[in-house]
């Protein structure tokens, strides 16, 4: 090997301590310096100068800094003035913590979150502090410490369904004493700390209820469903929301379309377009942000139903309803409990908390101008009997849509139930496959 | 009113994601093969795009005026594309890596500077309906075509003619063919480079605007999901030819509609793969067009060395 030809020496990691002390640093610079040298021999001119390597770690460092400001979001505080003087109950200020992993005004499943904690805040004894735009990884670890840490909170509310494993068991092991509350249904009794607690809602009720609107207004008789990905979840949605435009009308058909993923906004808009041209004229969708989906229904002049968040101003024309979360019902809650002593560990507030229209989890929107009387009358019966529990979505028989006996006669799930959450199938009426 | 069209959806479809979905990837990848002709990479493309189409978004919603919102995107791009062109022509920088950085940059300002705008709801640029004389919805729909489009479309030739009839499409090509060449006859490269890249930028500037203001039509985060990336991976594939560029990328706005369109018809198994068909298409020409005796053709011989 002939080194003047311009390679450089190579200088292996376990020489670097014989070299005088210098550190691995000094001595990767000298190695570029060296190297830099010879480049003079070499016509290409591959390496930094000792100098710029300096200015170039400056630069990175200063870029990275700065690049945390604007990604970071920086938790605005909410101010609470009146505060001090505490109202009849407790005497004391709960400190609660709200983490999203998107922005948090983007007409969707964020927006919903950041709503309910915006309500929450309104209780005279809660103060609250929320960041928005945190990834699923030790990133969200970093802002449940700095919440606990500089802010005090004591109740935090790490949002996104991927916050949970690992991040949530690792910071929430770390701090035995803070309550950690996540949005999805992840909780297992025994095997993950005890402090941790778990909530989610049955939005699919409100899903059965926009189903019955969309059937009464649809004049073709055909749905159209947006969804991400096939998994329980949206499977649930896409078939509470069939059956319950079937109970209306049982030839009625959604023709669902997967785009593949949360967030996809020219593929949702070319899934709205390409549904329109089929004769479908009422779209809903199971995505990140329903706005692209809302607003491509109402450029093609067909009706639309929201979900996660209300989005009846996009669409003053088309839009129908949509099923919502309601957090602030749920957070003003939890807030309650932890004022008045309760705790997840101890096990005075349970791990696992569940809830569709009757525990206030979800609402519907506002109804648009597009709605019948005689849609809301039928909408507001099934509301009623959810709201009394006497509804149970799933009762046999139903067949998926290969014809397979899914639930039998005489059998139902009810929401509470395990079963649903396992949910793979299509219901009978839904054109589409999960494969 | 709606008609059921059926199977005809797929190639309408088809037809209408070309008319739609294609222009982001025309303006980016003729402004990337403007760039690159000059024998610069500028992959920050992406974040340039993003920038547009936030500007746009912002300037259409505070003053009214979508065509301003183009020509902010395009301005807000150029000012990317000074960066981008300053930083890559230092001694010793790769202009790669300055890249890179442009694309988290340029994501990360329109993140910033885009937060109050995701909401509001701001006026879209006008339409041609070109589909007026069916009396179907569904083909009225497809035809809608934005005058971006047409202007799109009318640059690619034009910057072809600009390459080969005139003296500074000379110039452009012979600082990316060969430098010590071009220093020879007394053309500045660094000016030459700076005004390639900044001129390239003010392209994917206005392709932003298009995504914000005409298709999908609304501001948000995932607005862009990678076509800036693609539409620099295109000029590549068109071998660095802006007609060729302009056939690339309306294959690409095409291939998007396929996935979405065949499950509206009921071929619902084999999505993803569907959706992932314009990149398997890529791979396949790159495949059979290949050689391992030359060099590509058409790339510019100083292409990525300074």
């Amino acid at each position: 090997m002939n080194q003047s030809r311009g390679n450089p020496p190579v200088v292996a990691p376990s020489d670097w301590g014989r070299h005088g002390g210098a550190t691995p640093l000094q001595m990767f610079t000298k190695l570029l310096v060296e190297s830099g040298d010879l480049k003079l021999k070499n016509k290409h001119r591959l390496i930094l100068s000792r100098r710029q390597t300096i200015r170039g770690i400056l630069a990175t460092t200063a870029f990275g800094v700065s690049s945390r400001l604007w990604t970071g979001c920086t938790p605005n505080e909410t101010p609470n003035n009146k505060t001090g003087s505490s109202p009849s109950g407790g005497g004391k200020t709960i400190s609660m913590g709200f983490i999203y992993v998107g922005p948090k005004d983007d007409y969707g499943y964020n927006q919903a979150h950041a709503e309910g904690k915006a309500g929450v805040s309104k209780l005279p004894w809660v103060k609250s502090v929320e960041e928005a735009n945190i990834p699923e990884t030790t990133a969200v670890q970093e802002t449940m410490r700095n919440m606990i840490n500089q802010d005090g909170v004591t109740v935090i509310f790490p949002t996104s369904f991927g916050y949970f494993d690992p991040h949530i068991l690792k910071v929430a092991q770390e701090y035995p004493d803070i309550q950690f509350f996540h949005c999805g249904g992840l909780y297992q009794e025994g095997k993950h700390p005890k402090n941790i607690a778990s909530y989610f809602g049955y939005i699919d009720e409100a899903e059965y209820v926009a189903g019955i609107v969309a059937a009464h207004t649809s004049k073709t008789g055909k749905l159209g469903f947006i969804a991400a990905k096939a998994i329980p979840q949206v499977l649930r949605n896409i078939n509470s929301f069939t059956l319950g435009a079937r109970s209306v009308n049982p030839k009625i058909t959604t023709q669902v379309i997967f785009t593949g993923d949360w967030s996809l906004p020219i593929k949702e808009a070319e899934a709205a377009n390409s549904m329109v041209d089929q004769g479908i004229d009422v779209l809903t969708c199971h995505v990140d942000s329903p706005k692209v989906v809302v607003e491509t229904a109402e450029k093609r002049g067909v009706f639309s139903s929201g979900f996660h968040s209300n989005q009846s101003v996009l669409a003053p024309k088309g839009f129908l309803t949509g099923a919502e979360w309601d957090w602030t019902t749920v957070y003003s809650k939890f807030a309650e409990m932890v004022r008045d002593g309760k705790n997840v560990k101890d096990g005075t507030i349970p791990h696992i908390i569940r809830g569709g229209f009757k525990e206030g989890f979800c609402k519907l929107s506002p109804y648009g101008s597009a709605v019948s009387d005689k849609a809301k009358k039928a909408a507001e019966a099934a509301k009623a009997k959810f709201m009394d529990g006497s509804m149970v979505i799933y009762q046999g028989e139903i067949k998926d849509n290969t014809g397979k006996v899914i639930i039998p006669k005489g059998k139902e799930y009810k929401q509470q139930d395990i079963e649903l959450e396992k949910m793979s199938w299509l219901v009978e009426g839904v054109l589409g496959s999960t494969k | 009113m709606t008609t059921e069209i059926g199977l005809w959806g797929v190639p309408l479809a088809i037809i209408g994601g070309t008319l739609r979905g294609s222009v982001p990837f025309l303006f980016v990848s003729l402004g990337e093969c403007l760039t690159e002709k000059s024998g610069k990479i500028n992959l920050g493309l992406e974040g340039t795009l993003l920038t547009g189409a936030m500007s746009a978004y912002a300037i259409a919603y505070k003053t009214g005026s979508p065509w301003l919102g183009v020509l902010v995107a395009g301005l807000a791009g150029m000012a990317l594309g000074f960066i981008h062109a300053w930083l890559s022509q230092q001694p010793k920088v790769n202009d790669i890596a300055v890249g890179i950085a442009m694309i988290i940059f340029g994501s990360g300002i329109a993140f910033f500077l885009g937060k109050p705008f995701i909401q509001p709801s701001a006026p879209q640029l006008p339409t041609f309906e070109l589909g007026a004389w069916s009396n179907l919805p569904p083909v009225q729909s497809a035809l809608k075509i934005s005058p971006l489009l047409l202007l799109g479309l009318a640059l690619a030739p034009l910057m072809q003619w600009f390459f080969t009839s005139t003296r500074w499409g000379l110039y452009v090509r012979a600082v990316g063919d060969s430098p010590d060449a071009a220093r020879a006859m007394g053309i500045s490269i660094n000016r030459v480079r700076m005004l390639s890249i900044v001129a390239g930028s003010f392209l994917a500037g206005i392709g932003g605007a298009y995504l914000s203001l005409y298709y999908p039509g609304s501001w948000s985060e995932r607005i862009s999901s990678g076509q800036g990336l693609m539409a620099v991976a295109l000029v590549i594939f068109a071998r660095w030819n802006p007609i060729q560029c302009m056939y690339a990328a309306l294959l690409f706005g095409g291939a998007q509609a396929i996935g979405p369109a065949l499950q509206s018809v009921g071929v619902n198994s084999y999505y993803y793969l569907f959706n992932a068909s314009p990149y398997i298409l890529t791979l396949a020409i790159m495949i059979i067009t290949c050689s391992p005796k030359k060099t590509l053709s058409g790339a510019p011989g100083a292409l990525g060395s300074s």
